[in-house]
């Protein structure tokens, strides 16, 4: 069974969330809701061009969206982008309801 | 509730058998029975002992948490990067039991490790299946 080959898409997702900073962000983002790049700079630690560009990755891998508001720019935290983590969790999914047959099929051969 | 949206999630499994929690606790902690249905093991019903399970893709390194005969039982279960914690919860039904399975501790940054782990062992079976197809 070679089920990793599903995670292969995922990987850039996650290789976006190991950076603590970007990671702060998102979290950020996940919480307070639509922000702008000065909104987010302000407690990140970073500067406002830092910042853009961690805007910038993780819109590029799905996680973030943005939005035109008059001369600035809102982000957002997209959902869809998390879908990568319900698959690694899937994988388990799959692996514990084959267990759980293979359990099954034990118990009617044991004695009682 | 966490404020986070990044936080540790789980797996659950959850099922209805026709058996006694006895026979299940059996199935569950037995190591010849948990090799029938889950992986080959070294497995002791001894709180905090250390044991591994080994698959056809690689081991699991685990550590007994907690015991209640024929209730509860957890382990840690370490593989790949990843570091969660099994946990099997026993209820008597009128028909036999409800068997729960909740592995926890999911984190996205683990996920990186867990891929990392699984990209490793891809390219070992590739290369052992290059050195295979030239020794034809």
């Amino acid at each position: 069974m070679d089920t990793s080959v599903s995670f292969l898409p995922a990987s850039d997702v996650f290789r976006v969330l190991a950076d603590s900073t970007r990671r702060s962000l998102f979290e950020r983002l996940a919480v307070e809701g639509e922000l702008t790049v000065a909104a987010l700079t302000g407690g990140a630690g970073v500067s406002q061009p830092a910042v853009s560009q961690h805007m910038a990755t993780l819109r590029g891998v799905g996680l973030v969206a943005e939005r035109r508001a008059g001369r600035n720019t809102l982000y957002r935290v997209d959902p869809q982008g998390l879908r990568p983590l319900v698959d690694w969790l899937g994988h388990y999914a799959v692996f514990w309801r084959d267990r759980f047959d293979a359990l099954e099929g034990l118990l009617k051969e044991m004695d009682e | 509730m966490s404020e986070s949206s990044i936080e540790t999630r789980s797996v659950v499994i959850e099922r209805e058998l026709a058996h006694p929690p006895e026979k299940i606790w059996r199935a569950l902690t037995q190591p010849h029975l948990i090799e029938q249905w889950l992986m080959q093991n070294d497995f002791a019903l001894v709180v905090e002992r250390r044991f591994t399970l080994r698959g056809d893709w690689g081991s699991v390194d685990c550590q007994v948490l907690s015991v209640e005969p024929n209730r509860r039982l957890s382990y840690t279960w370490d593989a790949m990067g990843l570091e969660s914690v099994v946990t099997w919860t026993l209820t008597p039904t009128g028909a036999g039991t409800h068997l729960r399975m909740e592995q926890s501790g999911f984190r996205p940054d683990q996920q990186q490790a867990y891929q990392g782990a699984t990209f490793g062992w891809q390219r070992f079976f590739a290369a052992l299946d290059e050195t295979l197809a030239r020794i034809d």
